[in-house]
């Protein structure tokens, strides 16, 4: 097996373009180097990128804020001005392994492990993220959402790596929530996981929302109908049963070890609600 | 003959107090060894082949690709292990055939569960061994399988063993079947006792199989030399069972093997059996190279004995005044692969908390596809009691009678005749149930969807062969080589103490040690809360002896009758003034001079401990029910538990909290899931959910200290009983919160949430 640390994007694209055999990115490494432990993937090139500047800063612009994908769940936790815009997307963060984990694990990894379950995507989808990719043709950009496509595949070709993860401009009145149900309180994995982003107008009627649902298909899902319950409403209870309701709808889990198909479908209802509550109460403090 | 030494009321100056344990800091620095941190200079790394058939006839195995990997140094198969007989022997609180053991280690004619050894490889890099282990070809015929404990009784029921006759059913069956043996209990006469009951209630309760969940895996290594000696060191709660049972499968002396135990990460009863151990001797054997072999967590789930998955049926009587007039039971226990679960204890401790006229249990122990259980924790207790405890819940409720109540007016006490035989002596049980009754615990106030469930236990508790040496070194400090694992439970520090008391000489003065095999005589496993128990008395006794040879020294040096010194507060003395006026001479001073007075001084013990003192306790739970998605969250927890003596009140306490804590991850989440090959879907702890700390409150104790009589310093085993009442005290406090009653474990939000769905939108029962 072969070990590859370059210092720039340019580099690390050609060296995944040019591998002649099973080649991975390596992030925090608290996903691949578990399957490589337990035979699940043997790569002969492993390209850490985490000495690629780019890919390790958090960045802001008038109020845009830019992170890189090899940034770590610790270091989104303690930014300051990024949890006051973004907590709904630190909620996700939070809950990630332990602290020794979220010191290594990565946003990009987490996205590119795809994980139908994983915990910081559903956020960052409801948050209308949007993914820098680049690869042996060149950047492009693409909602978070469209990267992953199934339990461990993604849309990425070959040789293209996420870079960052563009945040829109944040409305003032405007909160996130990640919810997550596992049956223990940490060291957990989501049974169901729903992401609220949403913004009031003046007169306190919600303007804007967007909703994803994690660990209920075979990829986390923004799902447009549970945001159009919300929207033209004052997130009363009328509209969060509607909102519950949608989100429900929108399941389509599996039976596994950590849930069935109807207790999914019942308890993404309920923390979409309950998710909801919190965001709204979020953008009502800004 | 068996030692008993007598409870006597005395000052404490150390027994009772909370010194840092001998183990602390080593454990809190890490440099604690524990099984897979032993390494030898040219150690090879030896890797099993594992079953993933939950049940196939296994047609050959070939191993001439693995042989012919650069770096492979050995490989094993059945063949290279000698038949065994049927022969049983006692390994821990659950007997093992050795025809059965040597089949565990290495499938023979079948595999029997999804992670049964097959193979065993050993090569110069643990890489090399992977890949070994991956060229082994293995034909196998799959065969049905059966894993639910009903299922394997049917007529129709996939047959584990096609010799397998129930024993304990007279007339013998003709047929073979999976029922291996039924345990009978009877006192009295049920029939006429439900007669006279007022309200009699019976009722079926489940539960899954679970793991111990000890953090260390399974880590040995085996270096066998050329002239037919081996060491072996090997994370185990007991070494010189181990070593014996190495013995019996290698068909070696047991003089020839030397085991020496690691620390311990724990084990909980699932550490008392071979595993790794003989299959490392022999790789080490035919390849001349030590090897060392540690289990993944995979492994440790597939392949090591868990707790049997059971079915109970409970059925009780009892008067409008709450007394029981009938106790009958039906407990249907998994053994996995190998006959020999804990369904004969869990049969005993059934009922056993209460003084019943007519009592009638029937234990099965039945054979099906999942790894061969192995004791866990006051084995087969918790899941036996569950249902009692839920039924007397239902009872109180429906006569009107606090919980306590009703258990104080049926309490087992001093003069109980149990209904498996023994009459008890002086026991703590109402003694917990008083102490429960005032306890501000129950003044908490309790908000919408919160319910409060308490439930008892009992244990039994062990002593057995115990072996110890005490050396008083030429300073005078002193050195106790144990016989027994500490477990990590803190039993060091407990000895330490018992011996400091004894001598009349500070704690961090004496310096206890487990010896290996080959420095003492035979000492049973740390099972059955026997530890402290009997490695106690066996400490006592090597104390009094080594102050007998201190007192003759200081009659010699004083050149008085040894009757005429007594020992006190680390000092011989004149016993009185017409002795002779001598200075007290000091250990120190003894010790010093005891080349000139008749050489190094010790004390030895060598005894089978009797008079273990049963075990009880109450405990009592607050929960609080997520009504919209089953998630139940545990607000407040309180033990109480006679320990007859609280040696080291912090390590008692320590005992409580991990009993209640491995409890509540019982009760709430842990099993084992199954998919319909058979095949372990969770072997890992992400999926087989123990409890994290954030999980559960600090967990409350009550240490009530009525003294075993048969001990010196009055302990009772307290490691067993404080896991037994959690499920039962949680399945009560989940139905005192939302009015549903759980008989199912584990009670885990899907479950809840179907319950409360199925009751109708969380209406009451």
């Amino acid at each position: 097996m072969r070990y590859e640390a370059p210092g720039s994007l340019d580099a690390a694209t050609r060296l995944l373009a040019d591998a002649e055999g099973a080649a991975r990115v390596l992030a925090g490494g608290t996903d691949l180097l578990i399957q490589m432990r337990g035979d699940i993937v043997e790569p002969e090139l492993l390209v850490d990128i985490k000495n690629i500047d780019e890919m390790r800063e958090i960045a802001e612009e008038q109020g845009r804020f830019r992170i890189g994908a090899a940034v770590t769940g610790m270091e989104i936790m303690e930014h300051e001005a990024f949890n006051a815009a973004w907590p709904g997307i630190v909620d996700g963060a939070k809950l990630i392994g332990s602290i020794q984990i979220r010191g290594r694990a990565t946003l990009g990894g987490n996205l590119c492990n795809a994980s139908p379950a994983a915990d910081s995507v559903p956020a960052l989808i409801a948050a209308g993220a949007v993914a820098s990719v680049i690869g042996p043709d060149g950047r492009r950009s693409a909602p978070v959402e469209e990267i992953a496509t199934g339990p461990g595949q993604t849309s990425l070709k070959t040789g293209e790596i996420v870079v960052s993860f563009d945040l829109p401009e944040r409305p003032p009145r405007s909160g996130d929530a990640y919810l997550r149900f596992t049956p223990r309180t940490e060291m957990d994995i989501a049974v169901v996981g729903v992401g609220v982003n949403l913004t009031l107008d003046g007169s306190g009627v919600c303007s804007a929302a967007r909703v994803s649902l994690g660990a209920v298909a075979e990829r986390p899902l923004s799902v447009e109908e549970a945001a159009a319950a919300l929207v033209g409403t004052r997130v009363d209870d009328d509209a969060l049963a509607k909102l519950s309701k949608a989100a429900s709808e929108a399941c389509r889990p599996i039976d596994d070890k950590r849930g069935t198909k109807e207790f999914r479908i019942e308890v993404a209802g309920v923390l979409a609600e309950r998710a909801a509550r919190i965001a709204l109460e979020r953008a009502e403090q800004r | 003959m068996a030692t008993m030494l007598k409870y006597e009321d005395k000052d404490l100056k150390v027994v009772g107090t909370r010194p840092i344990r001998p183990d602390g800091v080593d454990k809190v620095t890490g440099r604690a060894r524990y099984g897979a941190d032993i390494n030898l200079p040219g150690q090879l790394y030896g890797r099993v082949v594992r079953s993933p058939h939950a049940h196939a006839r296994v047609l050959a195995i070939r191993t001439d690709k693995a042989e012919a990997l650069k770096g492979v140094k050995a490989v094993v198969t059945r063949d290279d292990f000698p038949e065994m007989p049927v022969e049983f022997a006692a390994a821990g609180e659950l007997i093992v055939n050795f025809r059965d053991v040597t089949r565990n280690m290495m499938a023979r004619e079948k595999v029997l569960y999804d992670g049964h050894p097959v193979a065993a490889v050993a090569a110069t890099s643990d890489a090399v061994a992977r890949r070994a282990a991956r060229l082994i070809e293995v034909d196998y015929e799959v065969l049905p399988h059966v894993i639910d404990p009903v299922q394997a009784m049917a007529e129709d029921a996939p047959l584990l063993h096609e010799e397998q006759i129930t024993e304990g059913v007279d007339p013998a069956p003709e047929k073979p079947s999976n029922l291996a043996k039924v345990f009978n209990f009877a006192k009295g006469d049920v029939e006429k006792g439900f007669a006279e009951a007022d309200l009699v209630i019976e009722r079926e309760f489940n539960t899954k199989p679970v793991h111990q969940g000890y953090i260390e895996p399974q880590a040995s290594l085996a270096s066998y030399t050329e002239d037919g000696q081996v060491e072996v060191y090997t994370a185990t709660q007991g070494h010189f069972v181990i070593r014996a049972q190495c013995a019996k499968l290698l068909q070696m002396d047991i003089s020839k093997i030397r085991v020496i135990p690691t620390e311990l990460g724990g084990g909980f009863g699932g550490k008392n059996n071979v595993y790794l151990e003989p299959l490392a001797i022999v790789l080490s054997r035919k390849s001349n190279r030590p090897v060392k072999m540690t289990m993944s967590r995979e492994d440790v789930f597939r392949s090591t004995g868990p707790t049997s998955g059971a079915h109970t049926r409970i059925k009780i009587g009892c008067r409008k005044d709450g007394r029981i007039t009938a106790a009958e039971a039906q407990l249907d226990f998994q053994a996995g692969a190998f006959a020999g679960s804990s369904v004969p204890m869990a049969s005993m401790c059934t009922f056993t908390r209460y003084d019943l006229e007519n009592v009638k249990v029937t234990g099965n122990d039945i054979t099906v596809n999942r790894p061969k259980v192995a004791a866990y924790r006051a084995p087969g207790a918790p899941i036996s009691i569950f249902g009692v405890e839920s039924i007397l819940d239902e009872m109180a409720i429906e006569l009107g009678i606090d919980p306590i109540e009703l258990r104080m007016r049926n309490a087992a006490k001093e003069g109980t005749q149990t209904y498996y035989g023994p009459t008890f002596g002086p026991i703590g049980y109402e003694d917990t149930l008083k102490k429960a009754l005032e306890h501000p615990h129950l003044k908490e106030p309790l908000g919408p969807d919160q319910g409060r469930g308490i439930a008892t236990g009992f244990w039994f508790n062990i002593g057995k062969e115990t072996t110890t040496t005490l050396n008083v070194n030429e300073d005078g400090t002193v050195t106790v080589i144990l016989g027994t694992i500490d477990v990590a439970g803190g039993s060091r520090a407990a000895m330490a103490m018992m011996v400091a008391e004894e001598l009349g000489i500070d704690v961090d003065r004496v310096r206890p040690q487990i010896g290996d095999t080959q420095a003492l005589g035979f000492n049973f496993v740390t099972a059955g809360s026997r530890g402290t128990f009997a490695s106690g008395m066996a400490v006592t006794v090597a104390a009094r002896k080594a102050i007998d040879t201190m007192r003759e020294r200081a009659a010699r040096t004083w050149d008085v009758p040894v009757d005429g010194v007594v020992w006190e507060d680390g000092h011989a003395r004149p016993a009185s003034s017409n002795v002779g006026e001598f200075e007290p001479l000091s250990i120190a001073e003894i010790a010093r001079k005891s080349g000139m007075t008749g050489g190094p001084i010790a004390g030895h013990a060598e005894i089978t401990a009797e008079g273990a003192g049963p075990g009880f306790g109450t405990h009592i739970v607050d929960v609080e029910v997520d009504r919209k998605t089953g998630l139940v969250k545990i607000l407040r927890y309180t033990v109480i538990q006679d320990t007859g003596k609280a040696i080291h009140p912090a390590y008692v306490e320590g005992q409580f909290q991990g009993g209640a804590v491995q409890g509540i991850g019982w009760a709430l989440n842990e099993e084992y899931i199954y998919d319909e090959n058979g095949t372990l879907q969770n072997p890992g702890f992400l999926d087989y959910r123990v409890p994290v700390a954030s999980d559960v409150p600090f967990i409350g104790t009550e240490i009530v200290e009525v003294p075993n009589p048969n001990h010196p310093y009055g302990v009772r085993g307290i490691g067993e009983v404080p896991i037994i009442p959690p499920i039962a005290a949680i399945s009560n406090a989940i139905h005192d919160a939302i009015g549903i009653r759980l008989r199912e474990q584990p009670m885990s939000p899907p479950k809840v949430l179907k319950a409360i769905r199925e009751a109708g939108n969380g209406a009451a029962e």
